[in-house]
């Protein structure tokens, strides 16, 4: 048994994101519920809906900021950085991984390190959820509460219809994403391993000595 | 004990004559690209007095003149007028020829005073307004389901500045706003409201406090799409319900069968559901109703997005297990 534990999670980090997580998923439903608004069958009443809603998404923003302000000032943001040179090939050294070789026993083809936290699809799709989709959705989301800052008309269209437009479709970017993550998180030495790292805070690595028996 | 609020009305109803000047503006800027005002000569002898801030008056006995003050109540634009619906009629068609006199004698006090039906009823070239039913729902509404002293179809149709907006089809906006600044003209005034009736004014903006995005939705939605039951056979709603049945349920807008689409738009030739797969998808050029105008496509699209990423999450997850179970 060579179990390594790395501490990766900082505490501030794990507040973060769980205070991060309850708010997507609120806004996700309060969301989905004002869409899909129907009289006879109100998931959230409409007003409820709206007000947890504009709520949620004004906490997130802070949260975001905070997030922001940790990626560019704390430790965590090394992870963050992309290596452009030979990215595309490891990315799709992990995609193979993903789709074939995690159901051969292969061994994860990017070690989790004290450097390197994220593997290529990891780092990629943390990056374009947080530094552009989630941006979009806050800002489009405070230019819906403050409609009078919106160019009233585009081409014979509301722009108050095209901001939403963009808002809701930012929005179910981040629940497609929600889904993913919530299913690749399953994936590590036990289906719950990297949820209780984002407890604790220390990463378990996936040398244990199965895999390692299967490498030989 | 009274104090703090009647200063916290002050500055409400500071803001509400905000709200007003804005509207009437909002509506006066409608008119400003027609630059000529044509009056025909009767007309335009009226108007030299009632258009101004001040007029001139001359005693025949002595020859003196004096400048005086024309007051508000009884100044005309002759820009509205002339656009107004009855902007080709000399005063006189209307008002009594004693009225010709300066000062005016007091017989023009006892005028008599037409109705619109007393011009307008059972006459076939305005039947597409269906003015009958038009006063069988005022004379249930609010308004005129009791007698209020001076209140008429005039109260709301300014004789002289009245204009058909919903009919003439133009921008949301300027209709909307047109047609609230007609509202707002008593319950954002109180000069207009305490000569109808001796009671406080109720504030319009803390009145409708919990409507979130409350600026927005006075411009985008008239007083009547919350407050009139809609009659099928006219095109404006004209019963006006007592408050306490006004539409509050937020659904009756924000939902594909929203009723806006019975009443601020069913002046435009709607489906349910066409142009690029929005539903009311009319309401598009004009706003976007949460609710109201969801896209079929996207919908559909964002279904089956979703869909397959479920399928293909079951499917890794089955593979995973498969393998799991292989190699215990
Ligand atoms: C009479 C119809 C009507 C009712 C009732 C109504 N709304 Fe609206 N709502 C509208 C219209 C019209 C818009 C304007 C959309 C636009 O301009 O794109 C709107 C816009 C909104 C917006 C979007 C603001 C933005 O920035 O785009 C929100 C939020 C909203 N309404 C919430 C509510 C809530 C909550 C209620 C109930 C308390 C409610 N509405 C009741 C018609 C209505
Ligand atoms: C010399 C200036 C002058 C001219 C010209 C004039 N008016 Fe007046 N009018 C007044 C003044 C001053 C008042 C307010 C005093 C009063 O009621 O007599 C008034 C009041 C009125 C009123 C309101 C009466 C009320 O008590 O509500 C009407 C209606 C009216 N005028 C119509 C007309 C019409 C129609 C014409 C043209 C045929 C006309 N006026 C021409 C000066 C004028
Ligand atoms: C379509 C008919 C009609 C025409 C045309 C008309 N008026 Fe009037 N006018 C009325 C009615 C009705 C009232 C009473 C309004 C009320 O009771 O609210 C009125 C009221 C007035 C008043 C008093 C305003 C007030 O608020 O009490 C004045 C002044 C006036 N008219 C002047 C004129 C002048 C000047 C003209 C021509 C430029 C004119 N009117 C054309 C129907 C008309
Ligand atoms: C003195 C008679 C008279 C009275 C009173 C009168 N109208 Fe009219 N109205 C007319 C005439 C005549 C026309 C046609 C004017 C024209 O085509 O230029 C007209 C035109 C209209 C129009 C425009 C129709 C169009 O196709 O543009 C509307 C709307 C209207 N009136 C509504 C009303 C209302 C509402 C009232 C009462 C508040 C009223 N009228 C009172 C005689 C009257
Ligand atoms: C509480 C205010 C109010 C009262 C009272 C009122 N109206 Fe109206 N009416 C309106 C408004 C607002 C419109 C819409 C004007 C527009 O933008 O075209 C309108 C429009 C109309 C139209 C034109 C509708 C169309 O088909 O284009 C007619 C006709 C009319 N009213 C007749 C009357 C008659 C007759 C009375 C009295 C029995 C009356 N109204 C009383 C507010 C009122
Ligand atoms: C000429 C002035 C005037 C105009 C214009 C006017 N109102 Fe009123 N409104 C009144 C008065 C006065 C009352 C009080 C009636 C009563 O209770 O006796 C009233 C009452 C009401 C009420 C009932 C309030 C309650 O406590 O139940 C509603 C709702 C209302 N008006 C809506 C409207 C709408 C919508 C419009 C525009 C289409 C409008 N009003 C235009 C004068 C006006
Ligand atoms: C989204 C729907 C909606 C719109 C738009 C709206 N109202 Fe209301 N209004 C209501 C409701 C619901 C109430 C009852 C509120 C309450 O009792 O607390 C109300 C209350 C009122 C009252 C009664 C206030 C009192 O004394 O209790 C008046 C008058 C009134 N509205 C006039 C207007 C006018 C004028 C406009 C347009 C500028 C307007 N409303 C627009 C829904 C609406
Ligand atoms: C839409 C809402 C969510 C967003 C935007 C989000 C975003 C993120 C981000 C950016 C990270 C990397 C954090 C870091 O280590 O720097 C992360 C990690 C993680 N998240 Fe989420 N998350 C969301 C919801 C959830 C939910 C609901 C759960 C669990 C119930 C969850 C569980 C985890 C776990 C276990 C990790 C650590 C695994 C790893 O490092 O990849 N997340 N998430």
């Amino acid at each position: 048994m060579n179990k390594k534990k790395l501490y990766l999670y900082p505490l501030w980090l794990r507040i973060w994101h769980h205070v991060n997580a309850v708010l997507m998923i609120v806004l996700i439903f309060t969301g989905v519920s004002m869409q899909y608004s129907d009289p006879n069958y109100p998931l959230i009443r409409f007003d409820i809906a709206v007000d947890l809603h504009s709520t949620s998404g004004i906490f997130l923003t802070i949260s975001y900021f905070i997030f922001l302000l940790g990626v560019l000032f704390s430790s965590i943001g090394r992870y963050y950085l992309v290596k452009t040179e030979g990215f595309f090939t490891a990315f799709a050294r992990q995609l193979r991984y993903y789709l074939f070789g995690i159901f051969r026993g292969e061994k994860s083809p990017f070690k989790v390190t004290q450097e390197r936290k994220f593997n290529p699809i990891q780092l990629i799709s943390y990056n374009v959820i947080m530094h552009a989709i989630t941006p979009f959705t806050f800002i489009t989301g405070w230019a819906l509460i403050f409609p009078e800052t919106i160019v009233l008309n585009v081409y014979g269209y509301s722009g108050i219809m095209l901001t939403s437009l963009v808002h809701s479709i930012a929005g179910f970017l981040i629940s497609i994403f929600l889904v993913i993550h919530l299913y690749v998180i399953t994936i590590g030495p036990s289906p719950t391993a990297n949820l209780k790292s984002m407890i604790h805070g220390y990463h378990e690595a996936i040398e244990t000595e199965k895999t390692e028996e299967i490498e030989k | 004990m009274n104090k703090p609020s009647r200063i916290y009305c002050k500055a409400c109803n500071r803001k509400i004559l905000l709200l007003v000047i804005l509207l009437i503006s909002f509506s006066n800027a409608y008119n400003k690209d027609n630059p000529e005002d044509v009056l025909d000569p009767e007309t335009q002898k009226c108007l030299d007095c009632h258009a101004g801030m001040r007029y001139t008056l001359t005693d025949p006995v002595t020859g003196d003149m004096a400048s005086l003050k024309m007051y508000d109540e009884l100044r005309i634009d002759p820009h509205l007028y002339v656009r107004a619906a009855h902007g080709g009629f000399a005063c006189t068609d209307c008002h009594s020829l004693d009225y010709e006199i300066h000062p005016h004698p007091i017989s023009v006090k006892f005028e008599f005073q037409y109705s619109c039906l007393d011009c307008h009823g059972g006459d076939e070239h305005f039947a597409r307004f269906n003015f009958e039913k038009v006063e069988e729902e005022f004379n249930v509404s609010i308004h005129g389901n009791h007698y209020i002293e001076n209140f008429s179809c005039w109260s709301c149709h300014n004789p002289h500045t009245y204009r058909l907006t919903v009919r003439e089809g133009g921008r949301i906006v300027d209709i909307v706003a047109y047609n609230n600044s007609i509202c707002l003209e008593c319950h954002g005034d109180i000069s207009h409201y305490a000569v109808l009736i001796e009671r406080q004014l109720t504030n319009m903006l803390s009145k409708h406090e919990w409507l979130p995005n409350q600026s927005l939705h006075f411009r985008k939605v008239r007083c009547i799409d919350c407050h009139a039951a809609v009659h099928y056979d006219i095109l404006v709603a004209h019963h006006v319900l007592p408050a306490s049945e006004a539409v509050r349920n937020c659904v009756e807008c924000h939902s594909t069968n929203s009723i806006l689409m019975a009443s601020l738009y069913k002046h435009k030739t709607v489906e349910r559901r066409s142009r690029f797969g929005f539903f009311n998808s009319e309401i598009t050029t004009d706003a976007y109703i949460i609710g109201a105008n969801r896209n079929y496509y996207f919908n559909l699209a964002s279904i089956v997005i979703l869909g397959l990423v479920l399928l293909g999450i079951a499917i890794h997850a089955t593979l995973r297990y498969i393998h799991y179970r292989q190699r215990k």
